[in-house]
């Protein structure tokens, strides 16, 4: 029953109004069929008597108020989907974008998707392995985990992201893996970057891409990481795969809504964003996870450029309470060449403890991060009194506790891209680091433990 | 309320929907929306138009379509099977959801919030024929191992007691009858229904007067929280807000616990789901779980849910309160909550204050944390309950001078300031020594069985926190011209100070002792940590020198007198013995 109209009344910004209509529901999309016959998708922002509100998917530049027809599909957006999706790259809302056939739906999905009932889900506790020593030997990441990387203009998010999905393993097991990538607003060259990556590695196979760019549709943007990740659904929970999901970037996302936001004349928030920002962001981290009896998972790592690298920006704010954790890069680590330039002291993983220790990694590696954490923590301390006082009038242990920091960012931090650390060779680098220390300073520590680990690296030196 | 009065969808614009042809509705009352009977409530009026905002989701909703008014306002029932249950903001049972839905959670389901077909042993406590009224006690039921139920007589309701029997019950089923004095009947049943939005009645206020022991030591020694008080933590993302308030939820002294997570993280509320009924009370030794009620509302679930959760979980604890039980509330966070007043308050094109949040911020916060407090309950035996809010708060950016901060100050009387520094360094909990503050100190001594042990404690924890001061201020000018230019006096000060903050104030949530510290502990170890600066000072006095006093190996006890199980009570009061033998061997002459 589809249902035609031609009373378009107003057109604004990204928004549309069409007049006179019966029986439109909210949520629900929409085609529009424009004077020179082609053909663009909208989605109903409100219903009000008979009088709807439309967003236009890919903006409203050429469309008149006399010759558009609007058609009601009298349904929810829907992603079509089927195992042969895998390889695919895809537009923005899900139509294909690359030289291959229209997708056979094997199922069609909202891509709205329903919130996971929190008794059903299964607590993320298994160690992933992503081969770089500052995410797992600090700040481990779980299966079904969000951990996203804040980062800012000119700070190689791009080559992180790109790390993690040809790295990440789990320890001891040949599951099924697939990597989704969604790339909103980002540029050709980021994008095709990620792409060369994946295909150098074979990791393409087994990969599907959502790509808007930076010179593509904004408002498309919204639909683009929920397209993404009803994808990312249909092979973790119907497939049995374990995905790795690549939201990049969120500001640009945000911003796609604010745009939105200000042409409804909503009263803005902080920095013009929606109050329903959060509730927003929400609908699209929270399907993370693991459900109970289901073998596959979704672990999701967002990418946002915040902006002035601003912790406090209403998009990193926010998501920071959202999803469980975050790796912070820092400009002053990039600048001395160490890469991945992670700033590890206001980096963290929610989920940590969760999935390390005996029979996970090893017994000693909650002691241990928390140990080198308070060390560097405490060099860093003395680096800085170390910029105003000068080396000189620093004390014997906060000269100690500097030469370790240098070190630390020297060996630990800074590895490179291409250097895949197993988990092993990242704890025993942490104790090799810290047997510069008298046993007495290391409090965070339990005696059995040093016992145990440290002697191989003291008799070393 | 023959007729149910029914209206005509309008307009729908995300979670808010406006209908016409609502004759007679209240404000507030619940209504049924839409082809698929999705659950709303009435906030706004103008004539027969009625805006409604809608627990679930809306998409597919248009105008047209129809709206039914129950005539009720949004209730909880409250009975025996609340305890263990896990519900979302609306109290529907989310255990249950999954049998009925599977693992996502759809619309327009009615699952009601207490199990119809499980049985209770009812116990009647009073004699038929015995006059009652409002709140007096008529028996009871033991729920679980921890908790046993107090049926009482629901407002309203007076006379005499009649064919109130022993036996096996459902909730809906009458346990009894009350015939008042015009001869009107109604009759007992386990269940009782209450509006959430409305506080339940207590028969006197009274001033808290002893402390709520949580095994956290800086809370506990410095900042504590007084049993019906008020506690609001407020903390940047990632300083460990929602460690604190479940390590509160596992161990606070109180007898039942409900636990609001109100639009957070789905994965966290997992953990507790799973984590909870693994843990032993402390008290009792019985599974956690058996003492708590679970209130799950994640931050991907309908916006309008959230805001009523912190009302269906407070509305549960009245309930718990009344039967004269010590109660405690976490809401985790309320600026969720505070959120999603905003969301609504947008939708309905009110003109807001501060930062987009409505006028009536201020206000509803307020009325939500006084419904705390200590109380005589209504009816009989007379009997007193207490109701303590810990309300969490995630202000933008670690920003202090947001609104639903500031508006938590106003009515708080604790508060544990979390800050970034200290996460940073791995401090936890990363409460801030010198700007958190709680008015319930003074009760603090009242907690030792020994008044003058807990006189003596109430002083220490004085003397710590001069020192932690005193290091405040020395650290500026160590920072400008080192430590060596300071006194031998300074110098053992700062090194007590940072080793209040490491062996005292610090905690280790996940270790298995450290996680919880009974009072008496913190007593010994704060005894010893004092005793080792007083032992010190004399030392310097004597000429000692004090690099050699920071090198001395009880140090490392003292360090490690966290992770004793108290269990060895004298192992950590007996390093005093041995911070006398080191010391004076510093300084007495070798016989």
């Amino acid at each position: 029953m589809l249902k035609e109209y031609k009373t378009v009344s107003q057109v604004y910004g990204p928004l549309m109004l069409v007049e006179s209509v019966e029986g439109a529901k909210y949520g629900h999309i929409v085609d529009i069929e424009i004077a020179d016959g082609t053909i663009r998708h909208g989605q109903i922002l409100q219903v009000e008597k008979d009088k709807v509100l439309v967003q236009v998917f890919e903006g409203t530049e050429g469309i008149n108020v006399n010759d558009s027809t609007v058609r009601f599909l009298g349904k929810p957006m829907e992603l079509a989907l089927s195992p042969e999706i895998l390889g695919r790259v895809f537009d923005g809302i899900g139509n294909p974008k690359d030289d291959g056939p229209a997708i056979i739906a094997e199922k069609k999905l909202n891509i709205n998707g329903n919130p996971i009932n929190p008794y059903a889900r299964d607590f993320p506790n298994e160690f992933i392995q992503t081969g770089i020593s500052t995410i797992d030997g600090l700040n481990p990441l779980v299966r079904g985990q969000k951990l996203p990387v804040f980062s800012g203009a000119g700070l190689p998010h791009d080559d992180i992201a790109a790390q993690l999905a040809r790295q990440a393993t789990v320890l001891g097991e040949g599951e099924a893996f697939a990597v989704v990538f969604a790339a909103m607003g980002i540029t050709f060259e980021a994008a095709q970057f990620f792409i060369d990556d994946l295909t150098n590695t074979g990791a393409i196979e087994r990969a599907v891409m959502f790509i808007n760019l930076a010179n593509d549709p904004a408002i498309e943007r919204i639909a683009t990481p929920r397209v993404a990740l009803t994808a990312a659904e249909y092979l973790a929970f119907e497939m049995d795969m374990h995905v790795l999901v690549i939201l990049n970037d969120m500001t640009n996302y945000c911003e796609a809504l604010r745009e939105i936001s200000a042409a409804r004349k909503e009263v803005p928030g902080r920095r013009g964003y929606p109050g329903y920002l959060y509730t927003d962001l929400a609908t699209i981290y929270e399907r993370a996870g693991r459900i109970k009896g289901r073998n596959g998972s979704i672990t999701m790592v967002p990418v946002l450029t915040m902006p002035e690298d601003d912790k406090t920006h209403p998009v990193p704010d926010l998501t920071g309470y959202i999803t469980e954790g975050q790796i912070i890069l820092s400009r002053p680590l990039h600048r001395k060449a160490v890469s991945p330039p992670v700033d590890v002291l206001p980096s963290l993983s929610r989920l940590k403890d969760k999935g390390i220790g005996e029979g996970k990694t090893r017994e000693d590696h909650a002691d241990l991060y928390n140990q080198l954490y308070a060390a560097y923590a405490r060099g860093k301390e003395a680096q800085e009194l170390a910029t105003i006082l000068g080396e000189a009038a620093l004390s014997e242990e906060d000269r100690n506790y500097m030469t370790f920091a240098n070190k630390f960012e020297e060996r630990y931090i800074s590895q490179g891209y291409y250097d895949n650390r197993t988990i092993e060779q990242t704890l025993d680098l942490g104790w090799e680091l810290l047997s510069m220390f008298e046993n007495v300073e290391l409090k965070r520590i339990d005696a059995e433990l040093i016992a145990k680990y440290m002697p191989r690296f003291r008799d070393k030196k | 309320m023959s007729e149910l009065s029914k209206g005509t969808i309008i307009k729908v614009a995300g979670p808010v929907v406006v209908a016409e042809g609502m004759v007679g509705a209240r404000m507030y009352d619940v209504v049924r929306v839409g082809g698929d009977n999705l659950i709303g409530e009435i906030v706004e009026l103008r004539g027969d138009l009625a805006s409604i905002q809608v627990y679930e989701d809306t998409v597919g909703v248009g105008p047209g379509e129809e709206v039914v008014n129950t005539g009720a306002p949004l209730s909880v029932e409250l009975g025996p099977g609340l305890i263990s249950s896990i519900y979302d903001g609306i109290q529907r049972p989310l255990d249950q959801l999954v049998a009925a839905q599977g693992d996502h959670i759809l619309r327009g389901s009615a699952v009601p919030g207490l199990k119809r077909d499980v049985k209770w042993r009812f116990l009647p406590t009073i004699e038929n024929g015995t006059k009652v009224s409002h709140g007096d006690i008529v028996g009871q039921v033991q729920e679980t191992t921890l908790v046993l139920q107090k049926i009482m007589v629901p407002a309203g309701v007076s006379g005499t007691v009649e064919g109130l029997n022993e036996g096996e019950y459902t909730v809906e089923e009458t346990i009894g009858a009350v015939v008042a004095d015009d001869g009107s009947r109604t009759e007992l049943k386990l269940m009782q229904k209450w509006p959430v939005r409305q506080a339940r009645a207590s028969r006197r206020r009274l001033a808290p007067n002893e402390i709520l022991v949580t095994g956290q030591r800086v809370i506990d020694a410095f900042f504590p929280l007084g049993k019906g008080g008020t506690a609001c933590v407020p903390g940047p993302f990632g300083t460990g807000k929602t460690v604190v308030q479940h390590q509160l939820a596992k161990w606070v002294d109180a007898d039942v616990v409900i636990y609001v997570g109100c639009g957070e993280r789905g994965n966290e509320m997992t953990d507790v789901l799973l984590e909870f009924p693994e843990l032993v009370d402390p008290h009792s030794g019985e599974p956690l779980m058996k003492r708590v009620v679970m209130i799950a509302n994640t931050s991907d679930m309908p916006v309008a849910a959230r805001e009523a959760s912190v009302y269906t979980g407070i509305t549960m604890a009245e309930y718990f309160r009344d039967m004269g039980y010590s109660v405690a509330l976490m809401a985790d966070s309320t600026s969720r909550w505070a959120e999603a007043m905003r969301e609504i308050s947008t939708r309905l094109e009110e003109m807001p204050a501060e930062e987009g949040y409505p006028a009536y911020l201020g206000a509803r916060i307020a009325s939500f944390y006084e419904r705390s407090g200590r109380v005589i309950c209504e009816g009989s035996p007379e009997r007193t309950g207490a109701l303590s809010i810990i309300g969490a708060v995630s202000p933008p950016g670690g920003d202090l001078s947001d609104s639903v901060v500031q508006a938590t100050l106003h009515v708080v009387k604790v508060f544990w300031s979390l800050v970034g520094r200290l996460a940073q360094q791995r401090h936890f909990p990363a409460i801030d020594w010198l700007t958190s503050y709680s008015f319930y100190k003074e009760y603090l001594a009242g907690s030792f069985e020994d008044k003058e042990q807990g006189a003596e404690f109430a002083a220490m924890v004085q003397e710590a926190m001069n020192l932690l001061e005193q290091e405040a201020e020395l650290i500026e000018i160590v920072r400008l011209v080192g430590a060596e230019s300071i006194s031998a006096n300074d110098r053992m000060a700062l090194e007590t100070a940072k080793s209040i903050r490491e062996d005292f104030l610090h905690q280790n949530a996940f270790h298995k002792v450290d996680t919880y510290t009974p009072i008496a502990k913190q007593f010994d170890m704060m005894k010893v940590i004092l005793h080792f600066h007083e032992q010190g000072l004399a030392a310097i006095e004597n000429g000692a020198e004090t690099s050699d006093i920071f090198k001395l190996a009880v140090r490392e006890d003292i360090a490690r007198a966290k992770y004793v199980d108290y269990a060895d009570k004298d192992k950590i009061i007996g390093i005093t013995g041995i911070i006398d033998e080191q010391i004076k061997a510093l300084y007495a002459p070798v016989a």
